[in-house]
């Protein structure tokens, strides 16, 4: 006879009894004891991988089908044409394509960096004792929890070229209005404006929580050493936060690969152009351009799965630097 | 952290779908009818009198409708479309989109199953949304987009213009003529263009032509067709000539443009009477209405569709039927400026006599036929839309200082990739 033994490692109830009539309801009782114990964390979990299985995996397995077709709705019978990997080939040739690869990087850049020097900055300054300094904490948060289609519609009032805020101070220093969205420079400017606008109150809570994890008699011992508030930025709180920082780092680097929003509400070309030469137009905004506007669903398709390996192989190459900064620690 | 937007969109679509899962026939027998527009199809944002009328006499329909821009409302449409759930039980889609919805038939309801009178309208105007074989109407025209010149009288006599509609009708006999005259234009009133867009200037020239992108065998024609390239040869001409305001179509620096009395002239189909109106109230008696260059053209105009999706076809074709009558598109044609398509309507007194009152009396009751009688049919294609959106963006690039050249290459193969292939 087997012995069965519960999570502690105790003879289940059922073997402890004296032997004799087997009482049907006990051993009732524990099957369903049993069934509980080890079926319950897989009903625990089952909501998240419910919800992946149908919101996540099916649409990823679904677009990766619909990839290989030459799939118009404006072409009767087209979802049936299999094309294999033509659209992936057309694809990398594409220079529009590589267009919107340079342009997600560079606003990618051009929004990140200062908005996670910001965040530190801000982060920094609300660790200090200040009069009112919940009130300060939360307001940081208002742009983040602004909708960015409301943030999306006082920009374009701020980087309007004939009666825009910005082109009113630059008035006195210009001879035409600057039309924001005809440069690519100045259109990325705008573009990141609003990103940075949105996600550096965001950022600069993760960085104040991490800060406020710092021993302080760190920055005491430092004080009475002489250290400048500065010196102790440097030297205290910036290598503190390696680790959140470089969490933020990938999370934005994400993101950015990621980012349709905002240049999707600041452009004004009928045909989501992202500018009227494609000067702001984003991967994902490229891939919305084709699928919706142009009714292409199999280039569509292949233009989102191309962007999901992109975005894996970034990740993984983070990962791999992340790994390597934190051997330097040890 | 972006993935909370994903979340929420997520969370909105839930609310969405519950919204509509109970929302759609209470127990007193009440049938709520949806209808997603992109303008003003039938209502303006303060006046729905339309809707009004029919609820009186159906009290046991009531209509709910919903708006969104031009470009979300078709994508959207065409993605509940694909999905099977979700359109509303009527839905309007413009002419210019119209064809990208024929090769769907099986997604709508045939109008030539409901006993339609179809003789009401032109053929030209029902075959547009009719499949090719003519066994299939996807959806009842609303109204019609006769072109006509709309203009500025307080700006022309600024740049000492003559002012009366017929002597700016006679200024230009042709596109050509009106470049010309903007040149004289430009620089006598300070900040202000002679027109709003090129793109506009150049569906206007098109509007003559009989084929544009597409030739009557389905064909794409656009790259060798001389018109479209004498109509963008001549648009340039008068951006060059420093005639555009450069302000993107439908955006709200455009709207602003309107308000502020940035350029001249625009080019006005009917609809677009009610766009500024609605726009730029505080412009009243300061516009006019000319004849179009060229004499005749049209641009825009819709149709409502019934989505074969509907919980509730009968009673949306039974509205359908009721919002296309000539009686209801010669109310809408007073109070928002939506031509009709019915040719019927257009010896009414009602319509012929309409004068409007916004844009200096002018006669639009007869500016709109006119300009109608000797429109070409314009030939459609499955994404003509599309390339009239990619024209207008290429335009808009030259406004801003791209080589034309080079903006006429890059329109081109943005064309062939879209429309070429699919």
């Amino acid at each position: 006879m087997t012995v069965h033994l519960d999570h502690r490692g105790a003879p289940a109830e059922a073997d402890r009894r004296p032997a004799g009539p087997p009482d049907r309801r006990q051993a009732w009782r524990s099957r369903l004891y049993r069934w509980d114990l080890k079926g319950s964390p897989y009903l625990y979990v089952f909501p998240f991988f419910g919800l992946f299985a149908v919101f996540g995996l099916f649409p990823l397995v679904y677009t990766a089908i619909i990839s290989t077709t030459a799939w118009s709705p404006r072409k009767p019978g087209s979802e049936d044409v299999s094309v294999g990997l033509d659209n992936y080939g057309k694809l990398f040739a594409d220079p529009n394509f590589h267009n919107a690869l340079v342009n997600t990087f560079g606003i990618g850049i051009v929004s990140t960096v200062p908005q996670l020097l910001l965040a530190l900055g801000i982060a920094h300054l609300l660790n200090y004792k200040l009069r009112g300094r919940l009130f300060l904490r939360m307001g940081v948060l208002l742009p983040y929890i602004t909708s960015v289609a409301a943030v999306a519609l006082i920009f374009n009032q701020i980087f309007a070229r004939d009666y825009g805020l910005l082109n009113w101070f630059l008035q006195p220093f210009m001879d035409n209005p600057l039309d924001w969205r005809a440069e690519k420079w100045a259109s990325w400017l705008a573009v990141s404006a609003m990103v940075t606008w949105h996600w550096t109150g965001y950022n600069a809570l993760i960085y104040l929580a991490a800060m406020q994890t710092i021993p302080y008699e760190l920055y005491e011992s430092a004080s009475i050493d002489g250290a400048t508030r500065w010196q102790q930025f440097w030297h205290i709180t910036i290598p503190s936060l390696r680790p959140t920082i470089i969490f933020t780092v990938i999370v934005s680097t994400i993101g950015a690969l990621q980012l349709f929003a905002e240049p999707f509400l600041f452009d004004v070309t009928r045909n989501n152009n992202g500018g009227s030469e494609r000067q702001f137009q984003t991967v994902v905004l490229y891939l919305y351009q084709q699928f919706w506007t142009n009714g292409r669903y199999g280039y569509g398709a292949a233009i989102a799965w191309t962007l999901f390996i992109v975005t894996v192989v970034i990740a993984l190459v983070n990962f791999l630097l992340v790994r390597r900064i934190r051997s330097a620690d040890d | 952290m972006r993935n909370s937007r994903i979340v929420a969109s997520i969370a909105a679509t839930a609310l969405v779908l519950t919204a509509c899962g109970s929302g759609d026939s209470g127990d007193s027998g009440v049938t709520t009818l949806t209808i997603n527009v992109f303008g003003d199809s039938f209502s303006l944002k303060d006046n729905r009198t339309l809707y009004d009328e029919y609820e009186k006499s159906h009290k046991n329909v009531k209509i709910v409708e919903n708006r969104s821009d031009f470009g979300t409302h078709h994508q959207n449409l065409q993605a509940r479309l694909t999905a099977g759930s979700g359109a509303a039980d009527l839905e309007v889609i413009e002419v210019g989109q119209v064809s990208g919805f024929i090769g769907q038939t099986d997604k709508f309801v045939n109008f030539k199953d409901k006993d339609v009178d179809t003789a009401q309208w032109t053929d030209s105007t029902v075959q547009r949304a009719s499949s090719p074989d003519g066994k299939t109407l996807i959806g009842l025209p609303t109204d019609i987009g006769g072109l006509a010149m709309c203009y500025r009288t307080d700006l022309f006599a600024q740049a000492g213009l003559p002012t009366n509609r017929d002597e700016v009708s006679a200024l230009w006999s042709s596109w050509d003529d009106y470049v010309d005259v903007g040149s004289r234009f430009v620089g006598k009133v300070p900040g202000v263009k002679w027109f709003d867009a090129g793109g506009h200037v150049f569906t206007g020239v098109l509007g003559n032509e009989k084929e544009t992108y597409y030739n009557a065998k389905g064909d794409l024609i656009v790259e060798k067709n001389k018109a479209v390239k004498d109509a963008w040869d001549l648009t340039v001409k008068a951006i060059k000539a420093g005639q555009s305001a450069a302000l993107a179509e439908f955006s709200t620096e455009w709207n602003t443009g309107f308000q502020k009395g940035q350029f001249a002239t625009v080019t006005c189909p009917a609809w677009m009477m009610g766009y500024i109106q609605g726009n730029a109230p505080d412009t009243k008696g300061k516009w006019d209405i000319a004849k179009i260059p060229g004499g005749s053209g049209n641009w825009g105009g819709s149709y409502v569709t019934v989505p074969a999706q509907g919980k509730h076809i009968d009673a949306a074709v039974e509205l359908a039927k009721w919002l296309t009558t000539p009686e209801q598109n010669v109310k809408l044609f007073k109070t928002i400026g939506n031509f009709p398509s019915q040719e019927s309507t257009w010896s009414q007194p009602e319509v012929a006599d309409f004068t409007s009152e916004f844009f200096s009396n002018a006669p639009a009751g007869k500016i709109y036929p006119e300009s109608l009688e000797n429109a070409p049919v314009q030939v459609v294609g499955p994404q003509s839309g599309v390339i009239g959106n990619t024209f207008a963006g290429a335009l808009n690039s030259v406004e801003q200082g791209t080589d034309p050249g080079k903006a006429w290459d890059s329109a081109m193969s943005d064309i062939k990739s879209a429309a070429g292939e699919g």
